[in-house]
């Protein structure tokens, strides 16, 4: 494997040379290996799951150039995976937090912050400065515009993606290996998976599959090794194991096939189809605010609140509602009242605005959402309740 | 023709619609005999992989062995004894999408 770092300018220091004593020391790194790092740029997307070990290995490691891609705050739930973020940096801008541990770590690191949201309109031009792209994000429309900017801009998308206990990893967009769109031409439509019943993530797996996606970048950089290109890496934390699967360069492939179709950067929230379906199913029935339903109990209306969330979740918290999960909602619609006017919740109003529409087509007419689920509830009716 | 047991490798987001087993053994001479005789055992399967007009939804790719079947013969691709297929949906993250707020 050829190194995409062509030209060396830099020089280490003395304090360098100690610092990075382990890997001068190791024939495939050397003086030549670690210089190559110094002289790398690599932007991370993402400061989250995934992009909290990727960075601070890699700014251990001495990658010279680090760009960092967030828009987003630290909050409490991020705490228990972002480990580049401390209970003290809630509210504080990831990218922020995120500077001051990565200096704490490596004062000769040169960091570039990109306060922002990546977006067609920014995606490429930033990209242009970098060597290497590393895809931290957890979403598909910005997954699906990393790795068309990345083809565009001929630069390498160090892939990791992980979703409760698995975790998937690979090198896309390659001179000649096959990009993320070879492999899947397709995001699922949303709605389908994952919603909050089917959500979360085990804490240690970004760890587990960043610092893969660091290991990918080091060896991409000092060319050495067998990069994951053409190479899909399955990893299942349940039952601890590892597969690869063969990925081939798809000739019809839109984005980097022999005739492309897509040769600039799309609307990728319509291409992922969100704003669309989810939201007219939740504009199209009935609701009731968390602070009328709070003056209607209290008055003692005949009211019949359905939980539709998963069980777990209700032990979680709960506002003494009949708990009937939305995928059992079918086969346990006998036990509802139609006579009797319902609310309905889960956590956010996305579930419940299901069973709303579905409740109307079983012929039920007093049937109302709870607009913003338990989590409103807990914001303006009752702060007891916890948030999660 | 015989058929032959194959296994099918689970991954973990849909491992609750088939009792928790990380794989199913199934009789099957291809990916689409093996795939219905799946979805016939686990019912609530067959949303997640199958549109509702029955084809495989685009962001599910079938393997056998480390094999992608979109470069073989497609479902109509053969499975011997001990052959493994693997389904592999894409995933993004641990975000959730299920309603407004959370885009």
């Amino acid at each position: 494997m050829a190194t995409i770092i062509t030209e060396i300018p830099v020089t280490l220091s003395k304090d360098e040379i100690l610092r990075y004593s382990r890997h001068l020391i190791m024939p495939e790194v050397g003086m030549e290996g670690q210089q190559k790092l110094k002289a790398a740029r690599v932007l991370c997307i993402g400061t989250g799951g995934l992009g909290s070990p990727l960075a601070l290995y890699l700014a251990a490691a001495g990658v010279g150039t680090l760009g960092l891609v967030d828009f987003d705050v630290v909050d409490y739930t991020n705490l228990q995976r972002q480990i580049i973020h401390t209970t003290a940096d809630v509210g504080r801008k990831k990218i922020d937090s995120a500077t001051d541990k990565l200096s704490a770590i490596n004062p000769y690191l040169n960091l570039r912050t990109f306060d922002m949201r990546l977006s067609s309109e920014n995606a490429l031009e930033l990209f242009r400065d970098f060597d290497i792209i590393a895809d931290g994000t957890d979403n598909f429309p910005t997954r699906y515009l990393v790795n068309d900017a990345c083809v565009l801009t001929g630069k390498p998308n160090v892939y990791g993606s992980i979703f409760r206990f698995e975790g998937q990893a690979s090198v896309f967009a390659t001179e000649d290996g096959p990009c993320y769109r070879c492999l899947y031409p397709e995001p699922p439509p949303p709605g389908l998976v994952p919603s909050c019943a089917e959500g979360g993530v085990l804490g240690i797996l970004p760890g587990l599959v960043g610092v893969m996606q660091a290991t990918e970048v080091i060896k991409l950089i000092l060319g050495v090794g067998e990069p994951l290109i053409g190479r899909l890496l399955l990893i299942d934390a349940l039952g601890m194991k590892f597969r690869e699967l063969k990925l081939r360069k798809n000739p019809d492939c839109p984005v980097c096939g022999t005739h492309p179709t897509v040769t600039k950067l799309i609307d990728y929230n319509e291409f992922c189809g969100i704003r669309g379906e989810e939201k007219t199913v939740a504009n199209g029935v009935p609701e009731i605010q968390v602070e009328e339903l709070k003056r209607r109990l209290d008055a003692k209306e005949n009211i019949f609140v359905l939980d539709v969330r998963e069980p777990h979740e209700y032990q979680i918290c709960n506002i003494g509602g009949h708990l009937i999960p939305l995928n059992d909602l079918p086969k346990r619609v006998n036990e509802l009242d139609s006579s009797r006017e319902i609310v309905v919740h889960c956590k956010m109003g996305g579930r419940s605005a299901k069973a709303v529409a579905f409740l109307q087509q079983s012929g039920f007419t007093k049937v109302h959402n709870l607009a913003g689920g338990i989590t409103a509830w807990s914001e303006r009716v009752d702060p007891k309740v916890p948030k999660y | 023709m015989l058929r032959l047991m194959s296994k099918i490798h689970i991954p973990t987001p849909l491992r609750q619609y088939v009792d928790k087993q990380s794989t199913v053994d199934v009789k099957a001479d291809t990916v689409a005999e093996a795939m219905s005789a799946l979805v016939a055992k686990h019912p609530d399967l067959r949303r997640h992989l199958y549109t509702e007009d029955g084809k495989l939804r685009a962001f599910v790719n079938l393997y056998v062995n480390d094999e992608d079947i979109r470069y073989l013969q497609k479902e109509a691709t053969a499975v011997k004894e001990g052959d493994s297929i693997s389904i592999v949906p894409s995933i993004a993250g641990g975000a959730c999408r299920c309603c407004p707020s959370c885009w």
